[in-house]
């Protein structure tokens, strides 16, 4: 297979029939470029969409605590339910196989200054998991980490966009900042894809919050995330559990339709995945399409060579070519020039989409891309199926007798 | 060198079948320069194709070289071919995007000669047929006469047993045709066995037996005296 002579014979084979190879070659390198730029270009459109639609982390349940309606266990009804430290605790120890992370909310308003310039902001205590929760991407320093949390540090993370505000030029990180009259040192700076209002935010430890709350332990709300591998029916599964577990340690009737309100954000989010799963199915159809567009190509071509080559295959076999090196020669020849030109095809689309980056994201695509394993697969796809178009007919005039073939002006 | 016995071939022709060759018998020595006569479809041109592998056999036995050349797979009569037998063709059949001295080294290419030895040896060859200056041009450069002995020293490339030539003056003008009778005859005096299928009386005359095919059957089987090409040169 790999003898330097047959190789030797293929490559003069090629460089002395360019034009055959040139059409080959081309319709490779063009099929692969199509399907190529054209995936890219769907793939810029899911981003578009995902940017505006699927800002946060979609696994996760958003619990909030009400007022009874009915009375239970002695209790009367209308009274509050509040969340405490106590109830994080517990969710971490019964839902393991669930559970992926936990966070309370503490959300308070606050009057941040900071030198002359000061406004009102909302302050949130969280968790470090609050990260996930929100997909917040940190621009600069660092997010509450669990030192904080345990220590109850007065550490602040900043949206941009108070930064922007209080801030200007000034590098935020390490500053202190005024916050409802207590000091707070800027460990890090944020952004979200959410929109302006998500980048307003100031994120502090929940222990500090509840600290400066006279020491409490309540918690708002608590975000809740399960693993992603469980699906929609395994989050609807754990949100009924969750459900069932608070309502019986808060001594809630089951029944009662408030006290716990829960969001579970997969339902909110279900339509948006569905859109995106159309846009990904159109994608992966148009994708499809050029590549079976692009095989159906190679093989005409290579039926129209081995064609060509009848009379030629017939002179080298009554010269005494066996027809396993017939089939061999145009196989190899057709695999070589696939690979190349696929090769060809696919580095030069990757490259265009390179070049257009968010070029076209006035036209809500941004940030076109392949894997490169789904290009490197595509082109293997071509190779195959060049070699399968060529090896038919190959075969086929490798059977022929050579007299016929020779016949064959 | 060649032994038939009863030969037999058709063609299946849609429902009807052709009965080509009718039982022959032919005994070929070692050395000899055999014409084969006959008009179109008297099955000559078939009777060639079996010697030469390139056919089958219906019934009857074939022996060349003493070996029984019987249930021929294509590979191993690729593999006889490239071993026993060269073919001159009417119609030269060289290889039109290869030169010259590459179609001569084609059958040595499929025998596994190394390719510096195969370039050495090819290039003798193409000496021998007074080609060494054409080497490097490709068959669309050469004149009819000229491709036909690029024809016959790929065919003698292989050190074949036997030289099987299909009309190989079909194509060419008389003194063309004389040139090249003139080649085969040399071949054939250095001991090459020959056989030639032609129609052509004068070609015939230049080998040193006519067998004449009528009708699927050896109607006329005659040593004749060889009439030199060499003198019409």
């Amino acid at each position: 297979m790999f003898s330097q002579d047959r190789w030797q014979e293929i490559f003069e084979t090629i460089r002395k029939n360019k034009l055959r190879t040139i059409l080959s070659g081309f319709t490779v390198s063009l099929g692969i470029f199509i399907f190529v730029v054209l995936f890219g270009l769907g793939n810029g459109l899911k981003n578009s969409f995902k940017e505006f639609f699927l800002d946060d982390a979609t696994n996760t349940i958003s619990i909030f605590a009400g007022k009874t309606s009915k009375p239970y266990k002695g209790f009367k009804a209308d009274r509050r339910i509040e969340f405490d430290n106590s109830d994080l605790e517990d969710i971490k120890i019964n839902f393991p196989f669930f559970l992926e992370y936990i966070t309370p909310r503490i959300s308070r308003g606050a009057v941040v200054k900071y030198k002359n310039e000061y406004d009102n902001y909302t302050t949130r205590g969280v968790a470090p998991s609050h990260q996930f929760a929100e997909n917040t991407i940190i621009m600069e320093g660092r997010f509450i980490n669990t030192l904080d949390i345990n220590s109850n540090r007065k550490h602040a993370v900043i949206g941009r966009l108070v930064a922007q505000d209080l801030f200007d030029d000034e590098n935020p990180v390490g500053q202190f900042i005024d916050m409802g009259g207590i000091a707070f040192k800027v460990v890090g700076v944020f952004q979200d894809d959410g929109g302006d209002n998500e980048e307003r935010f100031i994120y502090i430890p929940y222990t500090t919050r509840q600290q400066i709350e006279k020491g409490n332990d309540k918690v708002d709300q608590i975000i809740v995330a399960f693993k992603p591998q469980l699906g929609r029916s395994g989050a609807v599964a754990f949100e009924k559990k969750l459900r069932k577990f608070l309502k019986e340690k808060k001594s809630i009737a089951p029944s009662d339709p408030n006290g716990l309100f829960f969001r579970n954000l997969t339902d909110a989010l279900e339509q948006n995945q569905q859109f995106a799963n159309v846009l990904q199915l159109i994608v992966t159809f148009v994708g499809l399409g050029t590549l079976i567009a692009g095989i159906i190509g190679i093989s005409n071509i290579m039926v129209f060579v081995v064609k060509e080559r009848t009379k030629e295959l017939g002179i080298r076999k009554a010269l005494g070519a066996t027809p396993k090196s017939v089939i061999q020669m145009i196989l190899q020849e057709s695999i070589l020039i696939t690979t190349i030109s696929g090769y060809v095809g696919m580095i030069v689309a990757v490259l265009l989409l390179k070049n257009i980056g968010d070029g076209l994201e006035d036209y809500f695509i941004k940030n076109p891309y392949v894997d490169l394993s789904v290009a490197l697969f595509a082109t293997l796809i071509l190779i195959i199926f060049g070699g399968i178009a060529g090896y038919i007919p190959a075969k086929r005039a490798a059977s022929i007798k050579p007299i016929i073939a020779l016949r064959d002006e | 060198m060649i032994q038939l016995k009863d030969l037999h071939k058709s063609y299946q022709m849609g429902n009807s079948s052709l009965h080509v060759l009718k039982g022959i018998n032919l005994d070929i020595k070692e050395g000899e320069l055999v014409a084969i006569m006959g008009s179109s479809g008297s099955g000559k041109s078939t009777l060639l194709n079996i010697i030469g592998m390139l056919d089958l056999l219906d019934e009857g036995s074939y022996e060349l070289d003493k070996v029984l050349i019987k249930d021929l797979d294509e590979t191993k009569a690729a593999q006889y071919r490239n071993r026993f037998l060269g073919f001159i063709f009417q119609s030269f059949n060289l290889i039109n995007y290869k030169t010259a001295l590459e179609n001569v080294s084609l059958p040595l290419y499929y025998q596994g000669v190394s390719r510096k030895e195969r370039q050495l040896k090819a290039m003798d060859y193409l000496t021998s047929v007074g080609l060494a200056d054409w080497a490097t041009h490709l068959p669309s450069e050469l004149s009819g006469g000229q491709k036909q002995r690029v024809a016959i020293a790929r065919a003698m490339a292989s050190e074949p047993k036997l030289l099987l030539a299909d009309e190989p003056t079909g194509a060419l003008d008389t003194k063309t045709s004389y040139e090249v009778m003139d080649l085969i005859q040399k071949i054939n005096n250095q001991g090459k066995t020959i056989l030639v299928v032609t129609h052509e009386e004068d070609i015939a005359e230049m080998c040193k037996r006519i067998v004449k095919l009528k009708d699927g059957v050896i109607v006329e089987d005659k040593k004749v005296k060889q009439v030199l090409a060499a003198q019409y040169v």
